[in-house]
């Protein structure tokens, strides 16, 4: 169970999830964005962040950086990719999920503990989790995810929202919305359900003591399939 | 050569940053401001003589980089 974490400038989850992914069992590698080869991995993760300041558009730039090729190849191959939060971003700029991730309804910076509703467990992310309802971190200005109707429609054809926002009793509303996402959609999956998308944060979910374990059961779950 | 650009959002996209400036403008006593959009305006440099030629180039770089078709439109001038 190998993976790598991506490294661009202005990446400021990079340390977090390397910590995260150690703590259960991952050996991790960080690699840098102008790097062309990945070293052998599992999962390769994009971390949250602010790459390239958020010029243009989040993830614009960090998305054509050379290492994305190799990202591109290693997810066409079924290899698992998971971008977080500014991952995320990354992720639909290169168009590798569909959509764009635009600035919070509210115009506000969000940072908050948020419950999300995992709407699908067919995939390695969620497989064997027990929870429906996960309790995660957002933090982020352009969470607001919007994407054409048609995208939409074969996001819900083809069971592709993995997590949506919702209550602690798991009820999926408006008031439960932080950033007036299309649908609530947190994250999402491409069709092949090798490749995650989302903005909670699950790698700020690992200590009981100082934030909460749901990002734990995330972790652990994802270790798993690789046992 | 430089070829100006201007990225649009595309009609029915939200625009919170264009929604609080018109807000504002209202406040500040422009109450005839209906609507604003929020764009961007780009002056690409080419190193090329032929115009034609020059904006195709930068019509490349809207599509790949400079606008996102998603929720954008973009217009050469």
């Amino acid at each position: 169970m190998k993976s790598a974490v991506i490294i661009f400038p202005g990446s400021n989850c990079d340390r977090d999830m390397d910590v995260a992914l150690k703590k259960f069992g991952f050996k991790n590698e960080m690699v840098w964005h102008d790097d062309e080869q990945l070293p052998k991995s599992d999962l390769i993760v994009l971390p949250g962040g602010f790459s390239y300041g958020d010029y243009l558009r989040c993830g614009s730039i960090a998305g054509k950086s050379k290492i994305i090729k190799s990202v591109v190849d290693f997810a066409a191959k079924g290899g698992l990719v998971l971008g977080i939060c500014n991952g995320f971003q990354i992720l639909t700029e290169t168009g590798l999920l569909p959509g764009v991730l635009q600035q919070n309804k509210n115009i506000e910076f969000i940072c908050k503990n948020v419950f999300v509703k995992v709407n699908n467990k067919n995939n390695k992310y969620f497989n064997s989790i027990d929870k429906d309802i996960l309790e995660l971190h957002i933090a982020h200005n352009e969470g607001n995810y919007f994407c054409t109707s048609d995208e939409l429609k074969m996001l819900k054809d083809n069971d592709l929202v993995a997590v949506s926002y919702c209550n602690e009793k798991g009820e999926v509303n408006e008031k439960s919305n932080p950033n007036g996402a299309l649908q609530n959609i947190a994250g999402i999956f491409n069709k092949e359900k090798n490749i995650l998308g989302m903005m909670p944060h699950p790698e700020r979910m690992i200590d009981k003591y100082l934030s909460g374990e749901d990002g734990s059961i995330f972790f652990k779950n994802l270790l798993n399939n690789f046992k | 050569m430089k070829i100006k650009v201007i990225v649009t959002l595309k009609n029915g996209v939200l625009d919170p940053q264009g929604k609080a400036i018109q807000q504002t403008l209202n406040g500040m006593g422009f109450s005839s401001v209906n609507e604003v959009r929020q764009g961007k305006f780009f002056e690409v440099d080419v190193n090329e003589k032929d115009e034609a030629k020059a904006k195709i180039k930068v019509e490349d770089m809207c599509k790949k980089l400079l606008a996102n078709l998603v929720i954008e439109n973009f217009e050469i001038l």
